[in-house]
């Protein structure tokens, strides 16, 4: 009752009322909508925030609203040793754990300058490149969810499942892996895994011919994404997107091939490009990309080196677990590594790997102690959300959910 | 002449004033330039036909904590023409810290610059928008300064109740 | 066939009205994918072909809170976030239940940090809590099942202290 009564006194609240109801029905149709898209939302790939305005169907507007899994990975970085992060970074882009692992462990070496033994540089290649593999067919099979092809989902997870069961080989874990360490990796990996991989790769090849099948003979698929979301080479150099989204806008850049790391420069691989820039380029792209890499994959299993996995490098590399139990040196290095940490020169570097879903970089600056003073991620997925706006524009709503499919984003790596 | 001396002496060339330092660690090159100059400096290397570093992959800032110039801008701006990444840096020394906006140039900055906003607090003059990218609007505080506790500061930010 | 033998050899059964809401309760949740980070992936995974969640009746994942009555809570939960969980968790009609999947949603996990709730029961009531990190798709099922043991012992007593009007509003 008070609360009707305070309207009933307050005059604006009532002014306020009388206008809501003079409102007629057709006031609305001229009214642009604003309306919420996520954090909750099936297509948004996690928890990304869209506020659309529209005009009738049609965006006139988009606001991507980013930090609802900002879990503060470069402040806790500051606090903890380099070999502490490793397993922080599998959770950065959570469908391609191992190509995290690679990529941070490359930029630390780089600034602690390590070497690191063959067969562990060709062991990161393997699994960068079937963690690649397992994050394209998620792509593909959640956007093509997204526009209402559901077996795909399912397809695509089918294979992938036989790559975490490779990783859970491996790395002992089938998802976050946290397999690399500085200086080589955690364990060697044995002739059954291998022999493990090759079946993969031979079952994956008809796999992703049937997929094709399956959406190609999909008219509605086709429609839906044919000549949507075209982003221009200009713009897509100029918001920074990086990735199989840069290249299916028809920019032929791949950190693999401008600046080679591990062993991709004695490799052979293509590099695929499309020039339509739409949202079926992309989807082309990723398989493309697959297929690639099961070229790169074919060829690291016949040139895999013998030898170590983990560098001699008793200052900056932690020993095995068995010689520390047995070893009077070994524990001395342990303690030390664990205490006061692998202690880099004092300095900044930048490196940056080829991740599924473009360019991953660590910018890592050095006091000299075991502790990062700062470590910056440079995440693809944040670069490549900030085209959503410009993609969006004009495009109707249903093209909103296909545009950020194509596009990939994965929120932990772009909220870091 | 291999790219990082292209780039030394042309950069040297026009701005051999406003230059600081010229560091090469770990073969990345990285230009410290005065902070009035740093839009300067990148439109000249965005529009120079030999050096085109047409993409800005990064902008992020240092917080040094006890340093009198206390925060440093980080940019990473990369060339397809060189194949390049190449670093710059201007020190800050005004408090609240600002430094003008590279967003014109590289419009990717426009994030990151915000990004940078939210978590040190550095005030880019002339950006379009300038909201916070991460934290919820009405946090006051930014998280990666280095006097702000990893664990937050109790009560900064809200939680719904439990009520059963 | 177990029913049907029952049937013919007896022609009925008897059971308590609470045994049989409860029963078709367990056996048919409808979770709500609270999917936030990695956790997801793998509940997603545990929809899929190789762990298939459909054996235990919970296939129907409804992204509207209004049609669910499991909330799985599979990510690190920030501050900024929590918000929209409790609100979700709000429109959710009772009776519901609540899984906190993972070390990050249980309690911070490895997450110390300024932006991240050290434990979603700081502002949900929390069933059940699945350990791992990300817990693998058999151990999301065991806590589905934990669930549904528990679902089974629900009576009608249990909810004698809400007014009738207000179950009712709550079951729309």
């Amino acid at each position: 009752m008070d609360r009707i009564k305070q309207i009933y006194n307050d005059e604006k609240l009532l002014k306020k009322l009388q206008e809501d109801r003079d409102i007629s029905i057709e006031d609305v149709l001229e009214n642009e909508m604003v309306i919420n898209m996520g954090p909750q939302h099936p297509a948004t790939h996690g928890v990304l925030r869209l506020v659309l305005r529209l005009d009738g169907e049609t965006v006139t507007g988009i606001i991507p609203e980013l930090g609802y899994l900002h879990r503060g990975y470069e402040k806790m970085a500051e606090n903890m040793s380099f070999i502490e992060f490793i397993p922080h970074t599998d959770r950065l882009d959570y469908l391609a754990t191992m190509c995290n692992n690679v990529g941070y462990v490359l930029a630390v070496e780089k600034l602690a300058g390590i070497e690191t033994p063959k067969r562990a540089q060709y062991i990161r290649m393997i699994v960068a490149e079937l963690s690649r593999i397992a994050s394209h067919l998620i792509a593909i099979g959640t956007f093509a969810m997204d526009v209402g092809a559901v077996t795909m989902v399912m397809w695509t997870f089918r294979e992938r499942e036989k790559v975490n069961s490779i990783f859970d080989r491996i790395a002992g874990a089938r998802f976050t892996t946290s397999y690399t360490r500085i200086g080589g990796v955690a364990s060697d990996i044995d002739d059954q895994s291998i022999a493990e991989i090759a079946k993969f790769l031979t079952e994956l090849e008809p796999a992703l011919v049937e997929m094709d099948k399956l959406m190609l003979s999909n008219r509605i698929f086709i429609d839906r994404l044919e000549g949507i979301g075209i982003l221009p080479k200009e713009d897509a150099i100029a918001l920074g997107v990086t990735g199989p989204n840069l290249r299916a806008s028809g920019v032929e850049y791949d950190v693999r091939r401008a600046k080679p790391y591990l062993f991709y420069n004695e490799i052979d691989f293509k590099i695929p490009t499309f020039t339509q820039g739409d949202c079926l380029a992309r989807y082309f792209q990723r398989g493309d990309e697959v297929r690639e890499s099961v070229k790169i994959l074919r060829q690291c299993l016949d040139k895999i080196p013998q030898g170590e996995v983990i560098a001699n490098n008793p200052k900056k590399v932690l020993p095995h677990k068995t010689e520390i139990y047995s070893k009077m040196e070994e524990l001395i290095h342990d303690f030390m590594i664990i205490n006061f940490g692998i202690n880099p020169p004092v300095g900044d570097t930048y490196f940056s790997v080829e991740n599924p879903k473009g360019e991953l970089g660590f910018y890592i600056v050095s006091n000299g102690s075991g502790q990062p003073w700062k470590l910056k991620i440079h995440s693809p997925s944040f670069c490549n959300l900030q085209a959503v706006s410009q993609l969006c524009k004009g495009a109707m709503i249903s093209d909103v959910v296909a545009i950020i499919g194509s596009l990939d984003p994965v929120m932990g790596e772009a909220d870091k | 002449m291999n790219t990082k001396e292209l780039i030394i002496e042309k950069v040297k060339e026009k701005f051999s004033e406003s230059v600081e330092e010229i560091s090469d660690f770990r073969d990345d090159l990285s230009i410290t330039i005065k902070k009035d100059q740093i839009v300067n400096l990148g439109r000249f290397l965005k529009e120079n036909s030999d050096l085109q570093f047409i993409m800005c992959k990064d902008v992020t800032a240092i917080d040094w904590a006890t340093r009198k110039k206390r925060f440093t801008t980080v940019y990473h701006i990369y060339s397809f023409k060189l194949n390049y990444t190449l670093r710059l840096k201007s020190n800050i020394d005004d408090d609240p810290p600002t430094i003008e906006t590279v967003s014109p140039i590289w419009p990717s900055a426009n994030w990151y610059e915000r990004e940078t906003w939210d978590m040190y607090g550095i005030k880019f003059i002339n950006h379009p928008d300038l909201r916070r990218m991460y934290m919820p609007e009405g946090f006051e505080h930014h998280p990666l300064k280095k006097d702000f506790p990893v664990l937050g500061i109790p009560g900064s930010l809200p939680l719904p109740n439990k009520a059963d | 066939m177990g029913l049907e033998a029952v049937l013919q050899k007896d022609g009925f059964l008897t059971t308590t009205i609470d045994a049989i809401v409860a029963w078709s309760r367990k056996s048919s949740v409808w979770p709500m994918p609270m999917g936030i980070s990695c956790c997801a992936i793998e509940m997603i995974a545990a929809a899929d072909p190789k762990y298939d969640i459909a054996r235990f009746g919970s296939e129907v994942m409804r992204f509207s809170p209004r049609q669910s009555d499991l909330m799985i809570v599979a990510g690190t939960v920030t501050y900024k976030m929590a918000q929209v969980v409790r609100r979700i968790y709000d429109q959710m009609p009772e009776p519901k239940w609540v899984i906190a999947m993972g070390a990050c949603t249980s309690s911070g996990g490895m997450y110390r940090s300024y932006s991240v709730v050290q434990g979603i029961d700081q502002f949900l009531p929390v069933d059940v809590y699945t350990a791992g990190c990300p817990p693998r798709p058999e151990n999301l099922l065991n806590a589905l099942m934990t669930i549904q043991e528990k679902i089974s012992k629900t009576k009608a007593r249990d909810f004698k202290n809400r007014s009738l009007a207000e179950l009712e509003h709550s079951q729309n």
